[in-house]
């Protein structure tokens, strides 16, 4: 079974343990028989809370061990150098940060690497201290305007027949394509040794950011590189959400009477029509068919939740009708037939769950101050922040949490590293963007979905509210 | 013989004339008879009572004069000796007096200074907006809270009050929150609390159709340090004149 297994006793158990320990034990000492009672004791709780979480992506199973030397040179033109580095480094980047790798240093890596088939010495590479199961390899021509890239994927365990992958890519010499060719290179290694999970080297994010200026959106490749501002309004644009097929980018916008729902056509490279509509509207998120948008609106004088048909036609429905701010909605990206959002109907705000007609309204978090919910591609979890201690006095420290929808068990991903919000999913459900001030400013950061990984994106200006493309 | 005779009439004259001359230096002339005593120098005072007062009003001149035949005030012509006269000056003005008289000139001022009513503003809508600014308040909130609490009743009267007596102002009720939080609810509850705001004075008898709301959550923030006074100044329904 390809699926990690994560505990949330082992998130919360060790402090309350050691606790537990420190305060019982000086007068358990006192006999062996009380001793050996509180051992038992304290023993059993553990293995009572056996609620597991399993993530079905392959994370945290055995992880592949491959060997990813750099690409040989095919040519010998002045540009070469710089595309083949490019190209080495978004390869194993992109192999590193897949998750699913035990990718071995290259420092352990044999003198001779090879460029072709015939070159791969299976001994050396499947003999310690390589010790890999997998090789990547290949190599890099320049011929005038245009790149041309061999890449092969070697089962060092099948002696007779080791190729797994063998392709060839050709686009013109810049360092776009080469970094492009790495991406789709190392999606068809991840796709084939990840259990059937589409990579997500070619995935884009958008994003918030004020490098501008102002509050504009932008977009970059999933790997923080090309990072590229989207829109120019002048004013401020928050919440970009990108459509399932990449076409569009649905924002919100202050103008003068109010925040609108916008709409950026990626194909055209501008602002589509999208309906005004009175009072504040926000957070808008596209569902799974990429036909309707959920979105908050006071047009009533409330924030509540509506839903539209993308295309702007029709009348907007109110799916919440309770006073207080609903805001933020998510769809289940599965199924397309739940909705869940943020509410501060009791007080503090609470992530709730609803039915996509906004029936069955369920509160899925218990206490303290929880946003910005995100639901797994896959169906079966919700990230969100949380405060869990909030209020006067508190250190009011923002982390992202994974909630299991249907068993409402919950682990902690990020720990004790400043504001971390608006967590966002990649496609293959193993990787979480979301923004933190751990590093200062606001940036972006990546993790893998158990909290591991924890890499810096971003470092120009206020980089907030990422949002993953669908593929 | 008539030649030596002449000649002897001029040597007399001649030692006459020397003896005369010389005598002069030596003779003390008699004192002058003392001159008549001059006429009295003219006395003169003059005063306004009030001296400063509102245009429109009229202050009173009092003068006195002594030993002058010829007294005049500039702008009210001759008077009498002594005397006193109403006077409504538009602008502020000094009275000149002036007493001549066998024994001299003598002169005396009096200012009377008028207030001037506040100039007009050249546009009324400028005084609606200062007005406005001066005197509507800011609604205050609780941390993460759109209720309006009851010690922002008073401000919501002393709005309500002041939109009731300056009823062509419309206006718009901007929501804030403090920064902590997240981008998205604050949004919201800033929308809440905008619409709290503007619930409160339609209860209070401001016509709804004067009210504009809008958002702007954590984005703008009136203060921007991290501690509960600066929070505070941020949790607000801000009151602004006009509708942009």
């Amino acid at each position: 079974m390809n699926s990690l297994y994560f505990h949330r006793a082992r998130f919360t158990l060790p402090s309350t343990f050691l606790e537990f320990l420190q305060q019982r034990f000086v007068g358990a000492c006192r006999s062996r028989l009380t001793l050996l009672w509180f051992v038992l004791v304290l023993a059993l709780p553990i293995f009572a809370q056996q609620d597991w979480i399993r993530t079905g992506t392959g994370l945290g199973v055995e992880k592949v061990r491959i060997a990813v030397p750099d690409f040989k040179a095919a040519s010998t033109v002045p540009q070469s150098p710089d595309l083949l580095k490019t190209f080495n480094d978004t390869l194993f980047s992109d192999l590193d940060n897949a998750g699913i790798f035990d990718v071995v240093s290259k420092s352990f890596y044999p003198l001779q690497t090879p460029g072709q088939p015939t070159e791969v010495n299976s001994s050396a590479w499947s003999s310690a201290p390589v010790n890999a199961a997998m090789l990547a390899f290949g190599n890099l021509g320049v011929n005038g305007n245009s790149v041309t890239v061999q890449g092969w994927l070697f089962d060092m365990k099948n002696v007779s027949q080791p190729q797994v992958l063998g392709k060839q890519y050709q686009d013109t010499a810049s360092s776009d394509a080469v970094r492009l060719i790495a991406h789709k290179f190392a999606d068809e290694i991840i796709y084939r040794l990840g259990g059937g999970v589409q990579g997500i080297a070619e995935t884009k994010i958008s994003f918030v950011s004020t490098r501008s200026g102002r509050k504009e959106v932008w977009g970059m490749d999933y790997d923080g590189n090309n990072q590229h501002q989207i829109t120019h309004l002048g004013t401020t644009s928050l919440s970009p959400k990108i459509s399932p097929d990449g076409s569009r980018i649905a924002f919100s916008a202050l103008s003068k009477t109010g925040w609108d729902i916008k709409m950026y056509s990626t194909d055209l490279n501008r602002l589509v029509t999208f309906p005004h509509y009175a009072g504040t509207n926000l957070s808008p998120a596209w569902s799974p068919d990429g036909l309707k948008l959920a979105f908050s609106s006071s047009r009533s004088g409330d924030p509540d939740i509506y839903v539209v048909d993308a295309s702007g036609t029709g009348e907007a429905k109110r799916l919440t009708m309770t006073p207080g701010p609903d805001v933020s909605p998510v769809w289940n990206p599965k199924t397309g037939a739940q909705i869940a959002f943020v509410s501060g109907r009791t007080g503090l705000p609470q992530i709730y769950s609803m039915e996509a007609d906004g029936t069955n309204v369920q509160r899925l978090t218990d206490q303290g101050y929880a946003v910005s919910p995100a639901w797994s591609p896959n169906g079966q979890f919700l990230a969100f922040a949380w405060i869990r201690a909030y209020g006067p006095g508190e250190p009011g420290s923002s982390d992202i949490y994974l909630m299991d929808v249907v068993s409402k068990q919950w682990v902690q991903l990020t720990h004790d590293g400043g504001r971390n919000d608006f967590p966002s999913w990649s496609p293959d459900s193993r990787h979480i963007v979301f923004q933190s001030n751990r590093s200062g400013g606001l940036q972006l950061w990546t993790m893998l979905a158990d909290g591991s990984k924890q890499t810096q994106l971003t470092n120009t200006g206020t980089n907030t509210q990422p949002n993953w493309s669908w593929k | 013989m008539k030649q030596a005779r002449m000649k002897w009439i001029m040597v007399v004259f001649a030692l006459g004339a020397i003896m005369t001359l010389g005598a002069c230096k030596k003779k003390v002339a008699p004192p002058p008879p003392p001159p008549p005593p001059p006429p009295a120098a003219p006395t003169a005072s003059l005063s306004a009572n009030p001296n400063t007062i509102d245009k429109g009003q009229s202050s009173t001149l009092t003068w006195e004069t002594t030993n002058a035949t010829d007294i005049s005030i500039d702008g009210i012509g001759a008077v009498q000796p002594s005397g006193s006269q109403q006077v409504t000056p538009t602008d502020s003005a000094t009275y000149h007096l002036t007493a001549k008289g066998a024994g001299g000139t003598q002169e005396a001022t009096a200012r009377v200074t008028v207030n001037q009513p506040p100039a007009p503003p050249p546009q009324t809508s400028s005084s609606d907006q200062e007005l406005f600014s001066q005197n509507v308040k800011d609604i205050y909130f609780d941390y993460d809270k759109y209720d309006v609490r009851p010690d922002q009743q008073a401000a919501i009267q002393a709005d309500a009050q002041f939109l009731a007596q300056h009823s062509t102002i419309n206006f718009t009720i901007e929501g804030h929150c403090d920064e902590r939080g997240s981008t998205e609810y604050n949004l919201a509850l800033g929308d809440n609390r905008a619409n709290a705001v503007k619930n409160a004075l339609v209860q209070a008898g401001v016509t709804v159709s004067r009210i504009k709301t809008i958002s702007y959550g954590k984005e703008k923030p009136f203060c921007t340090q991290s501690n509960e006074q600066c929070w505070q100044q941020n949790r607000r329904g801000h009151l602004v004149y006009g509708q942009q």
